[in-house]
């Protein structure tokens, strides 16, 4: 008997599949509510650090050195008020295998699959999480699948993501690529049905475990050459597990510094859109991806994502297309060091608040990405050019998404904006109510007193006001 | 004509119109969900023909024969001046002045 393909039928499969592929059983961690226990789950599915960091450094991921950005932090002292302009640093992740932090990711997700016994690993992603999945697919002899989103309905490719695709090819992957919709994930289901592979998703909490061992590194690489933790750590997010697995690898090292999202200001494009698609100049690392995973963290691959930034972030900044080109050229310019544009979106967020920190503070960016043809701020800049974006100097304040990408005419505009954490928090709530449908339990309060960042009280009155 | 065995990439149409899901903006509802993929072909066809590939994970995969030996055409771009504007700026406020002359 043939399956039945259907849109609606792979979709009612779903949870099948999923479990299936995801070698781990969620519902043991559910209370049957909006509450699920989120730390048992990290717990009997993660690894502990020494696990990872043994896993990682047998695959050619971690323990990647901090630079210290000592021109561009003099860059922040020129303009910034005087006593003002803290030092910057960043933690070159583009020295990972693969060439981002997404390796730390891959390392434990593949690992998992091999020690399950599957033969192979699918990820539906247009990022550098392929290539991860691709690299350590490679080194432990797994087949490789990556479903992308790739091509507006002209055939026109982002040409970041092309480079993409071109490097999970070139690590043995097959990739298979898509035109632009969230019916990405029906072609997924059904790619993992067919082969029995394992989903390398990018949120189970082994991939997420994987990330604690970069906020750990910081927290001991800090005290051994400084004696202390560094007073604040940027991450740039999208989905949330860059900053999630960080900020619980620094607490696991016990360090108090401060944890700071950031993101591109992509407000007023649909990601779903495609006569959008090609409208904006940053894949990852945006408002787009980072305002509804952080509000609503469960609408990933997995039936639980253990990406949940919003219990982590102090400070949510965002920036603009043009000031983080701007940022990646005075990084080449002044410190020697072509990286990826996303990467650098963080960097962006800490030249500007640099200067509200004193000078013996210290803020570290998180990670690098590696760069190339394609993925580099000269064809990304070129591309939305030719895709009818005006590019010119200005105040990128003025700058409007899918129409205009203004450079900085000084360093001086470069600002990062504070995005309401208040309504993120009671958006949250919201959606959580919302998706759930049902009366919430104390233990659901909890919960989201937990999953907020916040206490019993907000959450009470948050519902209230609903 | 394509030698069965040769390197090849093909297209299909995943969802028609019709078939989107309910969710997807209007301008993605007009047009189809499309998908790429490569393999090595399984018999001997033209450019435009319906074919068989086998993937590099050894799916089957069926769909319209597009290239032959398909490769990469993503470069640096065109050349986009206001960089060298910037670069020139960051290196006169942090190393410029008088002394640099
Ligand atoms: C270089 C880089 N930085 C940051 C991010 C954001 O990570 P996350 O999606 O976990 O928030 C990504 C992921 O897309 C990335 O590739």
């Amino acid at each position: 008997m043939s399956k039945d393909m259907s849109y609606a039928a792979v979709m009612a499969r779903r949870p099948e599949i999923m479990k299936n592929s995801a070698g781990l059983d969620f519902s043991k961690f559910e209370s049957g509510s909006i509450a699920f226990d989120y730390e048992r789950m990290m717990k009997e599915a993660g690894f502990t650090i020494e696990e990872i960091q043994k896993i990682q450094s047998e695959h050619g991921v971690g323990n990647t050195p901090i630079i210290e950005l000592r021109n561009l932090t003099a860059l922040a002292r020129k303009i910034a008020p005087q006593g003002k302009g803290a030092r910057i640093f960043i933690k070159d992740e583009a020295s990972n295998a693969s060439g981002s932090f997404k390796a730390r990711r891959a390392s434990t997700a593949v690992y998992q699959a091999k020690k399950l016994g599957y033969k192979g690993v699918v990820t539906a992603t247009s990022g550098n999480y392929g290539a991860a999945v691709a690299s350590q697919a490679a080194m432990h002899g797994l087949k490789c699948i990556v479903v992308q989103e790739c091509y507006d309905s002209r055939g026109v490719g982002q040409p970041e993501i092309i480079e993409k695709a071109r490097k999970c090819e070139a690590l043995g992957a097959e990739v298979v690529q898509l035109s632009v919709g969230p019916e990405l994930f029906y072609t997924f289901l059904t790619i993992l049905e067919e082969t029995g592979y394992f989903n390398a998703s990018l949120y189970t909490p082994y991939a997420i475990a994987g990330v604690e061992t970069l906020g750990y590194e910081i927290a001991m690489q800090f005290r051994e050459k400084f004696g202390k933790d560094p007073e604040v750590v940027i991450a740039t997010n999208a989905g949330g597990g860059n900053l999630t697995g960080t900020a619980r690898g620094l607490r696991k090292a016990g360090a108090q510094s401060k944890v700071f999202a950031a993101s591109v200001d992509l407000s007023g494009l649909h990601m779903a859109s495609d006569t959008q698609f090609n409208k904006k100049s940053f894949t990852t690392g945006h408002t787009g991806f980072g305002m509804p995973f952080s509000t609503w963290p469960d609408r990933s691959d997995v039936p639980r994502s253990a990406a949940r930034p919003l219990r982590y972030i102090e400070r949510y900044l965002t920036v603009h297309q043009g000031e983080v080109f701007y940022i990646t050229e005075a990084l080449a310019s002044l410190e020697g060091l072509e990286k990826g544009p996303a990467g650098n979106t963080a960097l962006t967020a800490a030249f500007a608040l640099a200067q509200e920190l004193d000078q013996d503070e210290m803020i570290v960016v998180q990670e690098t990405e590696y760069t190339g043809a394609g993925k580099h701020i000269q064809p990304q800049l070129s591309f939305a050019r030719e895709n009818g974006i005006e590019i010119k100097f200005g105040d990128p304040k003025d700058e409007v998404p899918g129409k205009n990408i203004i450079l900085p005419s000084h360093p001086s505009l470069i600002k990062a904006n504070d995005a309401d954490l208040v309504h993120m928090r009671k958006s949250l709530i919201k959606n959580a109510l919302a998706n759930y449908n049902v009366r919430p339990t104390e233990a659901d309060l909890e919960f989201l007193a937990k999953e907020t960042n916040s206490d019993l009280e907000f959450v009470k009155k948050a519902i209230a006001e609903l | 004509m394509v030698k069965k065995g040769e390197w090849v990439l093909i297209h299909r149409n995943v969802l028609e119109p019709s078939e989107r899901a309910p969710q997807v903006p209007d301008d993605t509802k007009k047009v189809p969900l499309e998908l790429w993929v490569k393999g090595y072909l399984q018999e001997d066809a033209n450019i435009g023909d319906e074919v068989t590939v086998l993937t590099r994970t050894k799916r089957i995969e069926k769909g319209t024969l597009l290239e032959v030996n398909p490769y990469y055409k993503h470069d640096f771009g065109k050349f986009v001046p206001e960089l060298i504007t910037i670069s020139d700026q960051v290196k006169e406020i942090v190393f410029g002045g008088a002394d640099n002359e």
